[in-house]
């Protein structure tokens, strides 16, 4: 049944009133008024609704919102740091988006994956965004603004973050 | 009767009155019955641009955004003529007028050769033109915007900076022609400088007596790689679909709809329903009649929520699912309709849409001949926002908020299901989470009318599930062809002749939206690409037979070319095999006459290296290169594609290789992103795509099952664009049909199967 609860959400608490089972998507986009996180499947195999969950992807349309609380929560309203900027400059440069539908969750995936991997492979690639259906054909340009990312960062010590 | 013919007769119906009309002249685009309206923040020069004392330009666009990049390209052709400096330029939907009317998809929709040109031909196109201009339908589509705004796009700017120039010489007191524009500021011959946003309000007073558009050796900004507009806003999550408006009291709503052939609303009973209305956040469960734009009859559930709304629907399904299924729809299945089209195929004739030469009695009278039947299957959308609609209905007014490509016949559903007029209804424009054709329809629309209906002045959102979007889509029609060729001795084709047989996705939108010029006669969408193609056969047959079945067909990005190019490109790679020459080669030969495709061709193959040997794949599996090439919105596009077949059969493309001539090339930057996504999209669905139906209802369900390509089996694509000043032609679909015969030529290089049927499966034989 509906109760109040308290999510943190991109550093800052948010207070929402919804059924324990409605998955994260929906409260972030209709009770958050948070809408970049997006609706594709419902049932976790396009990644569009891809967020962070203590920096780890994850996807909204699958996660009750109650498995969300406790947990810092990230949406591509929220991405900041080295990582996302280097990842949504390339993105721009390179001009990936088309439709734009899926981006926000292709650029969280990326995201996650360049903080795991500062210097992913093509096949690490391919592991990390395999997930992440694009439906324009932006794959070619998501793998090259991945590594112009990469190349954009400095090399971090082992461990750091 | 001849499809020509048809036409004729049906534009000659109005005698007298017809022919004065005729002679009016066409109407202008430049300025429609109001101004765009910028809330008194900045000047509406004409229906294309407004200028803002800031300097800020914005563009007036009356296309859908939907991924193509049109937004970025016709911003570019209004700043071109305008003078101004790209980086104050922005683009606004334009609203609902006869001046953004689609005038180009109308005249290259027409039933003529692409390169015929008699003088029954022009004047037919310009006939079509004038009726395009007066019925001023916005449309989104058939690969048309910039050929569509090429000419009022630049000529509104160049018309824009005349008036600013004329402002400018008029409160220096000198001649307009020694003042210049450049990079948003009015330059004088002695260095005096007004900016365009201090020119603005003045300028409105000065309207050119002649525009005069810059020649292409001047451009500037149109053919360089301009970066998209849109580019940073979609990689941020700032950018705002339709299924992202938020409105203040929204409610949601979630269906429940009938499958295929079904004649009434699903079943369930009132203590049911009763039960779904006592629900968490339910507010309305009702049961809808669906409307002629296609929604089919469905129960509807208002909630508080969307999740509120799809867990009462579910609820509601699952009744469905244990009581009667509609026996009309139980008999709806691809294995009948296949099984139809298949024996039209074989037992008729067809309508000729295109013939010369005496084909078939030259086919009947030769002694070599080459025989070979086709099939593509039907095609879901699969665009990643699902169908959604935001409908605010009171009483005598109604607001839409959505996506679509179709903002007048968007407004006009609204109004016929609220019974308002059309000026009642405002439509706002958002930019679209895919395409691909099926935000033609607005079936989606009408359904969320019907549904807003119930909670006067409350705006709900109805969001159609990936489910809902997959299982009451309008299909790429599934289509046979059977093709016959006559060789000489020497492996030339003497006779070549298609006939294929699928239901007529054009006529369908047709009648759904109400257009009225394409309910009658032949579909030319169902077999274009073969009878349209550049290749000189000495005699040619082409027809199609139009099948029915319930299974509801749209328009599918490339439309009949999508199928036809595989049949047509694959038969021809048999042809040359009959012959035994190279497939470019004996293309080449083929295209002597036709020098912008050779040249096409020549281009794809140089760059692949087409002819040299080819390294093994990493699991030392071999691989070999297939080549296509096909004409279409006006563009001509050759792909070569390299693949091999993994152990366990999986057939795996490691790069196509691409070359394009789209006339004068706006943007390459956007030219080599469609052409990228075209590629990605056929092979997609040439190696994956079928969507198969059982009793009403299609058994894919969502991208578990109905399979789309992920970045691991994506090629390394090269895109390469032949320089030209011709008028620019289409890009977003001609990337899409070659690839799927350029992968079974190569299939057939590779292992001598020749694959005939789509999706491209290699049997289990010809894998090991």
């Amino acid at each position: 049944m509906t109760d109040s609860i308290v999510l943190m959400v991109n550093g800052a608490p948010a207070t929402a009133a919804v059924d324990a089972d409605t998955p994260l998507l929906w409260v972030l986009r209709q009770t958050l008024g948070m809408p970049g996180t997006k609706f594709g499947c419902g049932i976790a195999v396009c990644g569009v609704c891809t967020v962070h969950l203590d920096g780890v992807p994850v996807r909204a349309c699958v996660t009750p919102v109650s498995a969300a609380i406790g947990k810092a929560i990230t949406t591509i309203e929220g991405i900041s740091g080295p990582v996302a900027e280097a990842v949504q400059g390339s993105w721009a440069t390179l001009d990936v988006p088309q439709c734009g539908y899926c981006q926000s969750g292709q650029v969280m995936s990326a995201v996650a994956l360049l903080q795991a991997n500062a210097a992913p492979t093509d096949a690490d690639i391919d592991r990390a965004m395999q997930g992440n259906l694009c439906r324009c054909g932006t794959y070619p340009r998501i793998r090259a603004a991945i590594h112009r990312a990469a190349d954009a960062l400095p090399t971090r010590p082992q461990g750091s973050s | 009767m001849k499809r020509r013919t048809f036409l004729l007769a049906g534009l000659g119906t109005g005698g007298a009155l017809f022919l004065g009309w005729a002679l009016l002249p066409p109407r202008q685009r430049l300025v429609g019955r109001t101004l765009p309206d910028t809330n008194g923040k900045a000047i509406a020069l004409n229906g294309w641009v407004t200028i803002a004392p800031d300097d800020t330009i914005t563009v007036v666009v009356p296309k859908a955004e939907m991924g193509q990049g049109t937004h970025t390209a016709l911003a570019m052709l209004m700043a071109e003529e305008l003078g101004c400096d790209w980086a104050n330029v922005r683009v606004e939907h334009s609203p609902i007028d006869k001046i953004y009317g689609n005038v180009s998809a109308l005249v290259e929709g027409l039933p003529f050769a692409p390169d015929a040109n008699g003088t029954l031909v022009r004047a037919v196109r310009w006939m079509t033109a004038k009726t395009a201009r007066e019925l001023g339908i916005m449309m989104t589509g058939g690969s048309s915007s910039i050929r569509d705004c090429w000419m009022p796009m630049r000529e509104a700017g160049a018309a824009a900076r005349a008036s600013l120039i004329g402002a400018a010489a008029a409160t220096w007191g000198v001649a307009a022609s020694t003042c210049r524009a450049e990079k948003g500021v009015v330059v004088c011959s002695d260095g005096r400088r007004l900016r365009f946003g201090e020119l603005a309000s003045r300028a409105v007073q000065y309207r050119p007596a002649k525009i005069t558009l810059k020649a292409a050796a001047d451009f500037t900004l149109i053919g360089t790689p301009t970066p998209r507009l849109d580019s940073v806003a979609k990689s941020n999550g700032t950018a705002i679909f339709g299924i992202d408006v938020l409105l203040p009291n929204m409610l949601y709503a979630a269906v429940v709809m009938s499958p295929f052939g079904a004649v009434s609303a699903p079943s369930v009973s009132d203590a049911q329903l009763q039960q779904c209305r006592t629900m968490p956040g339910v507010r309305a469960v009702m049961p809808l009649a669906g409307s002629k734009y296609g929604d089919p009859p469905a129960l509807a559930v208002i909630a508080e929520s969307w999740w509120q709304a799809r867990k009462a629907a579910s609820a509601l399904a699952a009744f469905v699912a244990t009581g009667s299924t509609d026996a009309n729809a139980k008999s709806v299945s691809t294995v009948t309709v296949m099984q139809d089209i298949r024996n039209t195929v074989r037992n008729d004739e067809g309508m000729p849409i295109r013939f010369y030469g005496g084909a078939k009695d030259a086919l009947a009278a030769s002694t070599r001949t080459l025989e070979a039947t086709y099939e593509a299957p039907f095609l879901a959308h699969a665009t990643m926002e699902p169908m959604n609609a935001t409908v605010l209905a009171s009483n005598d007014h109604a607001e839409l908020w959505t996506g679509t490509q179709v903002p007048g016949y968007a407004r006009a559903a609204v109004a016929h299901v609220l019974g308002l007029n059309d000026e009642q209804v405002t439509v706002h424009q958002h930019i679209l989470g895919g395409g691909f054709g099926r935000r033609l329809d607005v079936d989606y629309i009408a359904q969320a009318a019907a549904i807003a209906k119930a909670v006067p002045d409350v705006p709900v959102q109805m969001i159609w599930s990936r489910e809902d979007d997959m299982r009451h889509d309008f299909y790429r029609p599934a289509t046979v062809s059977r093709l016959r060729a006559a060789l000489d001795a020497d492996g030339r084709v003497t006779a070549f002749v298609a006939h294929s047989a699928g239901q007529a996705p054009f006529k369908a939108y047709s009648k759904r939206v109400g257009f009225l010029l394409t309910q009658a006669g032949p579909d030319r969408t169902s077999s274009e690409g073969t009878w349209d193609q550049p290749y000189a056969f000495p005699a040619l047959h082409a027809s199609h037979s139009e099948t029915e079945s319930a299974i509801p067909v749209g328009l599918w990005r490339s439309v009949g070319h999508s199928h036809q190019a595989f049949f047509v490109e694959s038969f021809l790679d048999e042809l040359a095999a009959a012959a035994k020459q190279d497939p470019a080669a004996y293309r080449a030969t083929l295209l002597q006459s036709h020098p912008r495709a050779l040249r096409v061709l020549q281009l794809a193959a140089a760059k692949s290296g087409w002819g040299e040997p080819l390294e093994r794949a990493e699991d030392g599996r071999p691989r070999a290169r297939g080549i296509a090439l096909h004409a279409g919105y006006g563009s001509v596009v050759a792909e070569v594609a390299e693949v091999s077949v993994a152990i366990d059969g999986r057939i795996r493309v490691h790069r196509v290789v691409a070359a394009v001539d789209c006339g004068l090339p706006v943007n390459p930057n956007i030219i080599a992103q469609q052409i990228e996504s075209g590629i990605i999209d056929g092979l997609s669905t040439a190696l994956n795509g079928e969507l198969v139906v059982d009793g009403g209802t299609p058994r894919q369900s969502n991208f578990q099952d109905y399979r789309l390509l992920r970045i691991d089996e994506c090629p390394v694509i090269e895109v390469h664009i032949v320089p030209s000043l011709d008028a620019p032609s289409g890009v977003g679909e001609p990337g899409l049909p070659p690839i799927a015969p350029a992968v079974a030529n190569a299939l057939f290089t590779l292992t001598g199967t020749r694959l005939r049927s789509l999706p491209l499966r290699m049997p289990d034989e010809a894998a090991s």
